[in-house]
């Protein structure tokens, strides 16, 4: 495809690399919304990334937030979020890499806002075949920040976390940041009082091919970073299965295509944001009758 | 006999000898590996560990052995009083090493297109793909013979550690942009594998199969 033109788009911040996967002096060359970019890294904290077409190059902001590299191809992007877990001493904070997925950047936020699919997907881990049900969540369209959340959600999970030594009714707020990016706050199974954040922050290479970076701020004392990986890991590459065989990969927005139940209002919230902010990229056109 | 495997969940590899730990109920310690993003496999320490850089790798009574085939030939060797898991007999030992060199060998291109679907290594996908589906072909014309002569195996009348090292790519296809569609003979014996009793599924097998 060619780059998008898609405003809403281009105004994101997106990731083009995690930190660390190039090393210092090296390059990578990847895509985000059908744009090439050249990603180097020009020292230990710093990057340049520009877009590129033909042998011209178009120099394009930076910043390295979440343990990943972030950029934007729009004038007046809509800001990074701000996640104030990252900043707390303790946090085990750590990215997945990214891993990729064909499909659109839309079915991966909706997949992680999605507790129906824990029993099944993620059986004796997230969820119990016999506990299946979504009790009853509120969602809130929180304008001052102009983002999506989910709260009072709870599930039974049988292995919440890396940390889990039993069953647990978890609680979960979700809070979509843009339409690109996703997070949850869980209940620490060792501290009631605390919150684990785990985010999605998605790279559209093309309207159907994203990779998806997983950063993570954990209160865990105990589990080495690559038990937390491993469990992540595991956990979203059960996911990708399902993803990648959702028809039509491209997002329906219009409210008849697909039917919802009481469990996706989340998704509907999301859905009916999208339409508002008027977004193209990776949106299934509504075909004429 | 205390067995230590050096493991990562996401490890095609590392999951046949899970399943073959799993189906000869043995237990053992799991040495957790960061291998995506982490690269622990080619880490110097881990080198001293596996010259190769590979994984897995499984230590028992002081022997520390590479090669997930290898592995299974060494737990089936020690630790299945029945034998039928490795048979010594002429018909079937040499068939059930052609099939584990098979799985270590062509079949390795369902990796390769998985690891670059998933993880991002830079390969030749068409490549991968052209030679993964070739080593499926075989595998599903064997497969197909098999039922034509009334078994479900891929050698004799048991599973053996050839359908344990075959299972984990042709199953995990999918997460390399590989269908099951043409391969009908493969999906009636995965079908059967996965109904073994102890069997355990990992990230990226579907239900479906």
């Amino acid at each position: 495809m060619t780059v998008t033109t898609d405003p809403v788009a281009l105004n994101q911040w997106v990731p083009c690399a995690w930190d660390g996967q190039i090393p210092v002096g090296g390059s990578l060359d990847t895509m985000i919304f059908g744009q090439p970019i050249h990603v180097q890294r020009t020292g230990e904290d710093s990057y340049r990334v520009a877009a590129v077409d033909g042998t011209t190059e178009r120099e394009l902001p930076v910043q390295v937030r979440y343990t990943c590299v972030f950029t934007t191809l729009g004038d007046t992007p809509r800001p990074l979020p701000e996640i104030a877990e990252f900043d707390e001493a303790d946090r085990r904070i750590t990215g997945c890499g990214n891993v990729g997925v064909n499909t659109s950047p839309y079915r991966l936020v909706e997949n992680f806002l999605d507790m129906a699919h824990f029993a099944f997907i993620h059986t004796d881990v997230l969820g119990a075949l016999d506990q299946t049900e979504v009790l009853a969540y509120r969602t809130e369209h929180r304008k001052e920040v102009d983002e999506i959340w989910a709260i009072d959600c709870t599930f039974y999970q049988p292995a919440a976390s890396k940390a889990a030594t039993g069953g647990q009714l978890t609680r979960y707020v979700y809070r979509v940041m843009s339409p690109f990016s996703v997070m949850l706050y869980k209940n620490v199974v060792t501290d009631p009082s605390r919150n684990d954040a785990i985010c999605v922050f998605i790279q559209p290479k093309r309207e159907t091919e994203c990779l998806a970076y997983m950063p993570m701020a954990i209160v865990d004392e105990v589990s080495t970073v690559g038990d937390l990986i491993d469990f992540q890991q595991s956990i979203f590459l059960q996911d990708r299965v399902i993803l990648e065989n959702q028809r039509p990969a491209l997002l329906p927005l219009d409210p008849t295509s697909e039917l919802p139940t009481r469990a996706d209002a989340s998704s509907i919230a999301y859905r009916r944001w999208l339409k508002a902010m008027d977004i193209r990229f990776g949106i299934l056109e509504k075909q004429a009758a | 006999m205390a067995i230590r495997l050096y493991d990562y969940s996401l490890s095609g590899s590392c999951y046949k000898v899970r399943l073959m730990l799993g189906f000869l109920g043995l237990e053992y310690e799991r040495v957790q590996m960061n291998f995506y993003p982490g690269r622990q496999h080619r880490s110097p320490e881990f080198r001293e560990i596996n010259p190769l850089g590979q994984i897995p790798v499984l230590e028992e009574d002081g022997l520390r052995l590479r090669d997930a085939q290898a592995i299974l030939c060494h737990l089936a060797n020690s630790h299945d009083a029945s034998g039928e898991w490795l048979p010594r007999d002429a018909e079937r030992f040499g068939p059930v090493m052609m099939w584990l060199m098979f799985a270590g060998g062509e079949l390795m291109a369902a990796s390769a297109a998985r690891l670059h679907d998933a993880l991002g290594y830079e390969l030749d996908i068409e490549e991968a793909r052209r030679k993964a589906r070739a080593a499926f072909r075989v595998l599903d014309d064997h497969l197909t013979a098999r039922e034509i002569a009334g078994a479900r195996w891929i050698v004799g009348d048991t599973p053996t550690i050839a359908d344990v090292a075959c299972f984990p790519y042709v199953a995990l296809a999918g997460d390399g942009g590989l269908g099951h569609e043409e391969y009908p003979a493969l999906r009636n014996w995965m079908r059967d594998f996965r109904r073994l009793p102890r069997f355990r599924a990992m990230s990226g097998i579907p239900e479906f199969i």
